[in-house]
């Protein structure tokens, strides 16, 4: 039999943007996003096990702008992973399929995540001001 | 010979050969991972301070060194599925496919194995 060009999943090129499929993207980019975490939590695990210095070294490094961009960028990945997956949780029990509730938990997800990281970072600047 | 009717070999298989189990442990890590990951993220937010002596104290305490190694070992664990399901998705040639899902096997066992190790040093004092 020659070889025929076959349909592949995900079928992402004729896909119409929506805020059901941009956020299933968005929920595996920051998933992908917090396993580059992982390394990070990892090497401040270690470096903390290293002594004093390795680990001032790692707190310095998390410190530094690219560092902060890190941390604020897992943190909302987190939250918004978190979620998501939650919702994706209550789809797997079977509850939230119908249109309303599923555009709205979608809202409430991703709106719900940016707040809360602006909570969270909110408090983190506010108790390194006092 | 097997007795095996074709219906009762394939039940449950789909086209990847495993069945649910892939899908039901990310699900089970998933939810493991809600209580763990708010629980350290609460914790490290309620130190008076992330310097060196303090983490260190707050880690050698048996309770969160405990749920710390749990925290990474279920993270890496839900991460390595995660990860393996974009390969298989976008990752279409058998031989790169079966390269990029070992490395990946492998760089989590070494990272996860890696952060466990570091906070059993500061549980154990070494």
């Amino acid at each position: 039999m020659p070889a025929r060009a076959r349909p592949t999943s995900p079928h992402l090129g004729i896909y119409q943007w929506q805020i059901g499929n941009s956020l299933s993207i968005l929920h595996r980019l920051t998933g992908l996003a917090l396993s580059l975490g992982l390394p990070a939590l990892c090497y401040w695990l270690v470096s903390l096990a290293g002594g004093e210095e390795s680990y001032a070294q790692a707190a310095k490094l998390f410190a530094s702008p690219v560092g902060l961009f890190g941390l604020v960028g897992w943190t909302f990945a987190f939250l918004y992973h978190l979620l998501n997956g939650v919702r994706h949780l209550f789809w797997d029990a079977g509850y939230g399929f119908e249109r309303t509730p599923r555009r709205a938990s979608g809202w409430f997800a991703v709106l719900g995540s940016i707040a809360l990281t602006l909570c969270v970072w909110g408090l983190i600047w506010a108790g390194h001001r006092a | 010979m097997s007795l095996r009717s074709p219906l009762g070999r394939v039940l449950g298989l789909g086209s990847a050969k495993d069945g649910t189990a892939h899908w039901w442990a990310q699900r089970v890590s998933a939810i493991a991972l809600i209580p763990l990951t708010l629980w350290f993220m609460f914790s490290l937010w309620a130190l008076p301070a992330l310097d060196y002596a303090t983490v260190r104290a707050w880690l050698s305490f048996p309770l969160s060194g405990f749920l710390a190694v749990l925290l990474v070992a279920v993270s890496a664990y839900h991460s390595s599925l995660g990860t393996a399901e974009v390969i298989e998705d976008y990752v279409h040639s058998a031989g790169m496919k079966s390269l990029c899902l070992l490395s990946l096997q492998f760089v989590h066992v070494l990272v996860g194995g890696a952060g466990i190790f570091a906070i059993m040093r500061v549980a154990f004092g070494s």
